[in-house]
């Protein structure tokens, strides 16, 4: 690892001021698993590290109607937090399928968001749930939409001297159900193969659909919505030929890589293949909660 | 300047700022328990506990634990009595070699302060980060479900 000022601000104020000072040679930390990782490896070599560990007020998790997590809020925290168990509970079991429970320990939500790193899974079921990024500079404050935030390989919205705050998750609609979906062939703490997230609203009839959003990780540049499977799904009634039909088209929607995860081409089919399942269990969920709906 | 406490002991340590937790513990301290696998944070031979938190102190940097208490293997033992989770990996022949040993005790003891009473279902959930390429896993398995029967007896 190449030497660097370690700076940690106490204040969101002085992060900001510091983060101003040196520009694009500084690097923000919190849990440090991406970033100081990629340390070692000489993949980044920052001049300084902004380490937000004793940054106050960036660490919690409100119900705002929906629920807003803090940047500092990790990976285990959002897995155990009752409230995130019961207002959005697939967040949480997201959350749980995260690498293993040392690194879900250390992991924060911001520091995942802003690595950009397309094989995570929180970012899928987060776009799944129409989730906005809160960010701060010194100069000003902006909330940008998930869909927006990530640019490509490693590259986000985020400008120099800006950082994420929060995540603000708005409330599933009555009616709706939801579900995530990890293709995992080799290790339980992989990253996935393929990652697949789905959230269904139903019509008050409680069977056809409102609204549709489909999410998938790990087969493209950046986590992405499926929309060319979402728009087969307006008032539509769920049936097998139809899964099938939104598993086709988000074939269209992915440009995965070959790796030692598998093929290209075998990634393609296994997104038809989870996005049908997804689906399916969301569907399903959506219609257990239309019919307790009163 | 940074201030550690480890296994109950306040250091304080110049390091220069790229100096790993890992690092610190076995070159500044020589407490060598702690092993680097990977160094990517996937193995878990380098597992501690940071303020009770099991974390991997490969891809944590030392000044991360500035202020705080770190649990390493050398401090399980008490008055050279070895740890219940330590006496159970002995007696039900849980480890071979010995490399990924204290990261897998330490991870153990994390469970069973989080758990005292875990299923076999949640001790394979816990441990999946702390890879074992001697034993295939079955009596770690035995080993910690050992470890928890005997912490209630």
């Amino acid at each position: 690892m190449n030497d660097f000022d370690y700076r940690s601000p106490r204040s969101l104020d002085e992060a900001l001021a510091i983060l101003g000072e040196y520009g694009e040679d500084a690097r923000v930390v919190a849990g440090g698993t991406a970033l100081v990782t990629m340390m070692r490896q000489r993949l980044v070599q920052p001049r300084c590290l902004v380490s937000l560990r004793d940054v106050q007020g960036l660490g919690r998790i409100e119900a705002n109607g929906g629920l807003r997590l803090g940047a500092l809020v990790t990976h285990r925290d959002a897995e155990v937090s009752p409230l995130v168990r019961e207002r959005i509970p697939v967040l949480a079991e997201t959350f749980r399928r995260v690498a293993t429970v040392r690194i879900r320990h250390m992991a924060t939500i911001g520091g995942a968001l802003a690595h950009g790193d397309p094989n995570q899974d929180p970012p899928v079921t987060l776009l799944a749930l129409g989730a906005t990024v809160n960010i701060r500079s010194a100069r000003a404050a902006r909330e940008v939409p998930l869909t927006e935030f990530f640019r490509d390989y490693y590259e986000t919205a985020l400008e120099p001297g800006e950082l994420v705050t929060a995540v603000t998750v708005p409330a599933p609609p009555a009616g709706s159900g939801a579900a995530f979906l990890k293709f995992l062939p080799r290790t339980a703490d992989d990253y996935a193969t393929v990652a697949a997230a789905a959230i269904v609203t139903l019509e008050r009839d409680g069977v056809r659909c409102r609204e549709a959003r489909i999410a998938l990780g790990s087969v493209g540049v950046t986590a992405l919505r499926a929309t060319s499977a979402e728009a087969l799904l307006g008032g539509e009634p769920l049936g097998e030929s139809l899964l099938q039909a939104a598993g086709e088209a988000a074939k269209t929607a992915v440009d995965p890589l070959t790796d030692h995860r598998g093929s290209a081409a075998y990634k393609r089919e296994m997104t038809a293949v989870m996005v049908g399942r997804v689906l399916g269990q969301a569907w399903e969920a959506a219609r257990r909660s239309a019919q307790a709906r009163p | 300047m940074i201030r550690l406490t480890v296994n109950g002991t306040v250091h304080e340590l110049e390091v220069p700022a790229y100096r790993t937790l890992l690092d610190c513990l076995r070159y500044d301290l020589g407490l060598t328990g702690s092993k680097e696998g990977c160094g990517v944070g996937v193995c878990g031979a380098c597992t501690v506990l940071l303020d009770g938190k099991m974390i991997s102190s490969c891809i944590a940097l030392a000044a991360f634990a500035d202020g705080r208490s770190v649990t390493t293997v050398e401090g399980l033992a008490q008055d050279e009595r070895l740890h219940p989770v330590q006496q159970a990996f002995v007696d039900a022949g849980g480890f071979q070699c010995g490399i990924c040993t204290p990261g897998q005790v330490v991870s153990a003891k994390a469970l069973l302060d989080a758990n005292p009473n875990p299923t076999e279902a949640e001790i394979k959930e816990w441990m999946v980060g702390n890879l074992c390429r001697c034993t295939g896993y079955y009596k770690i398995v035995e080993s910690i479900r050992s470890a928890a029967q005997r912490s209630r007896a």
